[in-house]
């Protein structure tokens, strides 16, 4: 446990030396409550709520997939990386410390979607669904985190961009995060609920306002949190660092 | 005691056999040089010694565990590549980021002052000197108190005096009863270091002896001439004609000018070249393939015993 620790505290320290970095994942989801939340629901206090736990949730889905599927795999491009495996602690450790360190960096790229939420719009939550938002927000990552890894884990680095890049905006329309609950175009309210991301946002909502979570969504996040758990662990056994054939 | 072992290691890249059913036993006190071209599998048999990578036949082992067990780990040493250091961590940092893992670890000062990077403490890692990022790297290697030490390569592109300040660090690790593997593909950084010499080429264990017995192997010289016919010369490995031109490795070139000079054999365009330590271990391996080359084919007679001392490929056959 101490040694995820440490693990934790040394990839903070080298994110943010380069802070950009985290700059970049909490950017998105900020400009996008500025850009559409602000301007089209932010007199509503109830479509507000609504819109920047939908942000959230973005943004814990963009902070995930990237500091993990490109993270990872920029990691594994490292000499670095071959030569920690090398140090005698299991694989466990460096795991724990890395999650520990996403988590820490995707509450940090919230706070500016917070923070927009309470003073540019009319968004409320009470003390105790905020608090409650905060731990939705951990449960939430799991699935995020282990699409990242299975990315991170199974393409290199170039690959592994572009793959993040091209899987996060459909995520995001596709499980209704651009609209209200219940409001988005036809198609997407169909294929929502079996996508992770509406299983997600649908626990967010619940948390931070008065809403029934629709069964079948929360469902699917389960089993997309099993099938993405088995593909992340396929991904990191079959990884001996970067391959060459 | 042995503390590391591969037998009949063999790993496969795809269509690439890396490394040929290698055997080797090093053991507690010894100081083992690990001695190839680029590419003979060195590397190779290093990451499956750590634990890096899995054999894809065969067995390796660490203290008599598989090293990919985290805890047989605990007394050995690697050295990471020194272009892996994370750039933005400070020196002082990658070395605590290390002791972390050791139940005993050397202080960080000593082991910085140790290696002359007590004043760099502070610096991040990017912004040192190649040469300084390289002790850092070696450095890393003793942080835990290891019986053994694994360097693959510790001092390719440093300069004379930093090579040596490094090679001062692993003898007095060695004079203390520390065990050392380390490969190079310099015949001199073996022959300062180490008393034992493993030669490994195309993925095989082409040689395993004294650094006596090896050097008498790869300090191999061409004489090359042009002559219609030879007499029996001492210390031929081998013998090739090509374009006309009769090439002759030999493990002795004054003693083999001198005979040819006292036989008075009509000879013109004598040269005499150092061979590379590739040009060597070629000459080595090649003989060991079965069935011999077609070189000997249409060498003169009389060198027909030479070829075959070399089809032994043992130094003490030379």
């Amino acid at each position: 446990m101490q040694l995820a620790l440490v693990h934790a505290r040394y990839q903070l320290l080298e994110i943010i030396r380069i802070p950009v970095a985290v700059f970049g994942s909490a950017f998105f989801p900020a400009a996008a409550m500025i850009f559409f939340v602000v301007p089209f629901a932010g007199d509503d206090p109830v479509g507000a709520t609504y819109a920047t736990a939908s942000m959230v949730t973005f943004s814990v889905m963009s902070a995930n997939i990237f500091q993990y599927g490109v993270g990872v795999a920029e990691d594994r491009d490292q000499p670095w990386n071959p030569y920690t495996r090398t140090l005698p602690a299991g694989p466990a450790p460096r795991f724990a410390g890395r999650v520990l360190a996403g988590l820490a960096l995707t509450y940090l790229s919230l706070i500016p979607v917070v923070v927009i939420g309470a003073t540019l719009t009319a968004a409320q939550v009470t003390p105790a669904a905020f608090l409650l938002a905060l731990g939705t927000v951990a449960v939430i990552s799991v699935p995020f985190t282990l699409m990242g890894l299975a990315i991170g884990y199974s393409l290199p680095s170039k690959a592994a961009i572009v793959v993040a890049q091209v899987l996060f905006l459909p995520l995001a329309f596709g499980g209704g995060l651009l609209s209200a609950p219940g409001d988005a175009p036809g198609f997407i309210e169909t294929i929502a609920p079996y996508l992770p991301t509406r299983g997600a946002a649908e626990l967010m909502w619940a948390a931070a306002a008065d809403y029934d979570v629709e069964p079948l969504a929360v469902i699917m996040l389960g089993v997309w949190v099993v099938l993405l758990a088995a593909l992340a662990g396929w991904a990191y056994r079959r990884d001996e660092g970067r391959r060459f054939s | 005691m042995t503390l590391a072992r591969a037998d009949q290691a063999s790993r496969r890249y795809g269509d690439v056999l890396a490394l040929d059913r290698v055997d080797l036993e090093v053991q507690a006190g010894e100081l083992v040089g690990l001695l190839g071209p680029n590419g003979a599998g060195k590397s190779t048999l290093m990451n499956l010694l750590v634990g890096l990578r899995r054999p894809s036949s065969g067995r390796v082992e660490l203290f008599g565990r598989d090293p990919r067990d985290p805890a047989s780990r605990r007394q050995i040493g690697v050295t990471p590549q020194e272009t892996g250091l994370p750039g933005t961590l400070r020196v002082g940092e990658v070395v605590d980021f290390v002791s972390a893992h050791y139940p005993d670890p050397v202080p960080r000062a000593e082991l910085l002052d140790r290696f002359g990077l007590a004043d760099l403490v502070r610096r991040q890692t990017g912004g040192l000197s190649g040469g300084q990022r390289r002790r850092l790297a070696v450095a890393l290697a003793f942080v835990g108190r290891p019986r053994l030490v694994l360097l693959d390569e510790p001092t390719t592109g440093l300069d004379v005096a930093a090579r040596h300040t490094l090679w001062e660090a692993i003898r007095a690790f060695h004079e203390d009863g520390g065990t050392v593997l380390l490969s190079s593909h310099y015949l001199e950084e073996v022959e300062a270091l180490a008393h034992r010499v493993v030669v490994i080429g195309q993925g095989r264990v082409l040689a395993d002896d004294t650094v006596d017995a090896v050097r008498g192997i790869v300090g191999v010289r061409r004489v090359s001439l042009v002559a219609d016919n030879l007499p029996d010369l001492p210390g031929v490995v081998r013998t090739e004609r090509v374009d006309g031109r009769l090439h002759l490795l030999t493990t002795d070139a004054d003693e083999l000018v001198r005979a040819l000079v006292t036989a008075q054999t009509p000879f013109t365009d004598l040269e005499v070249r150092p061979t590379s330590l590739e040009e060597a271990f070629l000459a080595i391996t090649s003989g060991e393939a079965p069935g011999g080359d077609t070189a000997s084919g249409d060498t003169p007679a009389g060198t027909g015993r030479p070829t075959t001392a070399a089809a032994g490929g043992l130094p003490t056959t030379v």
